[in-house]
């Protein structure tokens, strides 16, 4: 039994009539080669048999230490890297299967913010011309009339003004970029948004402010979102339900809520005991995890965690433990949960 | 702190820029008008190409009338820069070498440039096998002997112009394609790459729009510095007899000449060098200002 065995690993009890995202499956393995004409030597095993939905309107977090695969995650979903294995179902379409005209019709239906506020405006472009862009490439807007209002309505709806739309990227500071960006992500009117880490490259009052934003505009436009972070405070704050992620693996999915007050895998454990408390009186105990992240080319055998964790047994080590439903909606890979 | 009229410009100019949607091109060309040491180049070569390409209507003297009696003089008011051994007049020979190295730099530059960007950047942009197949070309002809190379195309083929833009058109873009696609490398691995291919954008769009704009910069500078290095290369395939041939001039082979007779005739070398190096100059000006033009970071106003 292992985990992509594992169908559709619901969230709360509440039902919604169609699942915006289903993936199934997924893995994501890229060669290790050596030298121009040399065999693959190996695997790096970013993502390796994840399955989980997101239902429309709804925000799933995606926590994890660096290099767990949580942006690979993301990358896959919108297809900018091509999944090993398994299947990505959005809305009625496998988009694993899609090329040319289907995938860009499916291309509109989600949209990526990116981490770095720098690199991912082109600098050459003005913020109306990079709006415009994607409106140009789905035919949004009729006009030049039409596609300049929409923009300006754009980047009213993102916190910014009018004037900024003739400005080039650099004359913007890294929240405004970031506004930029969910603009134009905005701009094709997406259902999901996979948003890969967007605040962890701005200042902490800046975060919050992206944050409010990204919450305002799901309301107003019911969008879902997979927010990517290694941040458990920020995900903790706008997630319906969060997933742990270590080593290409789902460690635990359950409501947020319940990730944090009352989590089954020691890996979570130790990343909420990780996180900075206000009370100065808080007896909390940390919980710190000893040695490095194993390399993703060659897992450890049985639970990927047990090298590190702090109450594995002999059968960790051979033995690799499912994604299992511990109670309703929550679902840890551990065997002792 | 500006004046206050200082200030109204900057307001008024700001007012202008909210109103007007303006393109890279029309951004540039504002910029490059405030940088007057470009605009000086730009100038002073479009000059120079007219003097040299018109300069049989001007109505000075041939380049290869010959006037034995008279040999070598110094500038003098009939012939403005002197006369050469043979009573050549210089400044008609300038002129009409002006026209070959000009041609000969502009033309090899643009092949090279040509071929080298596009190689580059699919080379960096496809990447993975292709790409080192396509770079591993690049070398092995890196390898071959440039001299060697040219002696051969000569003696297979006539001895033509044509020829010579050719063969040096095809050496000088291995160095454009290796800059490019080292470029290209590091560029496709940004965000707003992937972004506009996570919107749906065709390859093809991703690199005219999103690629080879980013690359602008280099490829500029990198085509300044071209330009100078492909006449001197003229210059020693004239030297070596596979270039321009007398009575026929280039600056390459005018410099030779007055290197030659530098002693007793100093301005044999010094009108000709002193063209050669002012079109360098002006070159490289104008590449420097036309590339702080294409970045819109560069410009601190």
């Amino acid at each position: 039994m292992s985990v992509e065995d594992v169908s559709n690993p619901q969230g709360t009890g509440l039902q919604q009539s169609s699942t915006l995202l289903r993936v199934a499956g997924l893995k994501v393995h890229f060669p290790v080669k050596k030298g121009l004409f040399s065999a693959v030597k190996a695997h790096v095993k970013a993502v390796d048999g994840v399955s989980f939905t997101i239902e429309p309107g709804e925000t799933l977090g995606l926590v994890g230490e660096s290099g767990c695969g949580k942006s690979t995650l993301g990358r896959a979903i919108v297809k900018l890297v091509r999944p090993t294995a398994g299947t990505i179902q959005f809305e009625e379409n496998d988009v694993s299967l899609l090329a040319g005209g289907q995938m860009k019709a499916v291309r509109r239906g989600m949209q990526m913010i990116f981490q770095d506020p720098v690199n991912s405006l082109n600098p050459r472009m003005t913020v109306e011309e990079i709006i415009g862009e994607a409106l140009d490439i789905h035919r949004l807007a009729g006009s030049a009339q039409a596609r300049r209002n929409r923009v300006r309505e754009l980047l009213k709806a993102v916190g910014l003004n009018e004037a900024h739309a003739e400005r080039y990227p650099h004359e913007f500071s890294g929240g405004q970029r970031q506004r930029v960006g969910i603009a134009r992500a905005l701009a094709v009117e997406p259902k999901l948004i996979i948003c890969d880490e967007p605040v962890s490259a701005l200042d902490v009052s800046v975060q919050a402010q992206i944050i409010n934003l990204l919450q305002d505009l799901q309301r107003d436009r019911s969008l879902a979102y997979l927010f990517i972070a290694h941040d458990l405070a920020v995900v903790k704050h706008i997630s319906r339900r969060i997933m742990v992620m270590y080593l290409g693996k789902i460690v635990e999915l359950a409501p947020a809520q319940i990730v944090i007050e009352r989590p089954l895998h020691p890996y979570t454990q130790a990343l909420i005991s990780a996180v900075p408390e206000v009370d100065p009186e808080s007896k909390r105990q940390r919980i710190l995890l000893s040695g490095d992240v194993p390399s993703p080319i060659n897992p450890p055998s049985g639970c990927p965690f047990h090298p590190r964790c702090p109450v594995a047994e002999a059968r960790c080590k051979v033995e690799r433990p499912a994604l299992r439903e511990i109670s309703p909606g929550h679902w840890a890979a551990c065997h002792l949960a | 702190m500006p004046e206050a009229p200082e200030l109204e410009k900057y307001a008024a100019h700001a007012m202008e820029d909210i109103e007007q949607g303006t393109s890279l091109w029309r951004d540039a060309w504002h910029r490059l008008q405030k940088n007057k040491l470009a605009l000086f180049g730009g100038g002073f070569i479009l000059l120079l190409a007219l003097a040299c390409f018109l300069s049989p209507f001007l109505g000075i003297q041939s380049y290869e009338e010959q006037n034995l009696t008279l040999g070598a003089t110094p500038p003098s008011a009939e012939h403005w820069l002197g006369t050469d051994l043979l009573g050549r007049d210089l400044m008609a020979r300038i002129l009409y070498g002006g026209r070959i190295s000009l041609s000969v730099g502009l033309a090899a530059t643009a092949v090279s440039l040509l071929i080298g960007v596009i190689y580059g950047t699919l080379a960096g942009f496809l990447g993975g096998k292709t790409d080192a197949l396509m770079m591993r070309f690049v070398d092995i002809l890196y390898a071959l002997p440039f001299t060697i190379l040219v002696i051969l195309l000569m003696v297979i083929f006539e001895r033509s112009l044509l020829l010579l833009f050719m063969a040096i058109g095809a050496v000088e873009w291995l160095t454009m394609a290796r800059i490019v696609r080292g470029q290209v490398l590091t560029l496709r691995r940004q965000e707003f790459i992937e972004a506009a291919e996570a919107l749906g954008l065709r390859k093809r769009r991703i690199v005219f729009r999103h690629l080879i704009p980013n690359v602008l910069g280099v490829i500029i500078v990198y085509a300044t510095l071209t330009v100078p290095s492909v006449m001197l290369l003229e210059a020693f395939l004239s030297f070596l007899g596979f270039g321009v041939q007398a009575p026929m001039s280039s600056w390459g082979t005018l410099i030779n000449d007055g290197a030659k007779a530098m002693e007793e005739y100093p301005w044999l070398l010094l009108f000709p060098a002193s063209f050669f190096s002012l079109t360098l100059f002006s070159l490289n000006f104008f590449g420097d200002g036309l590339r702080d033009a294409l970045d819109p970071r560069a410009s601190k106003d």
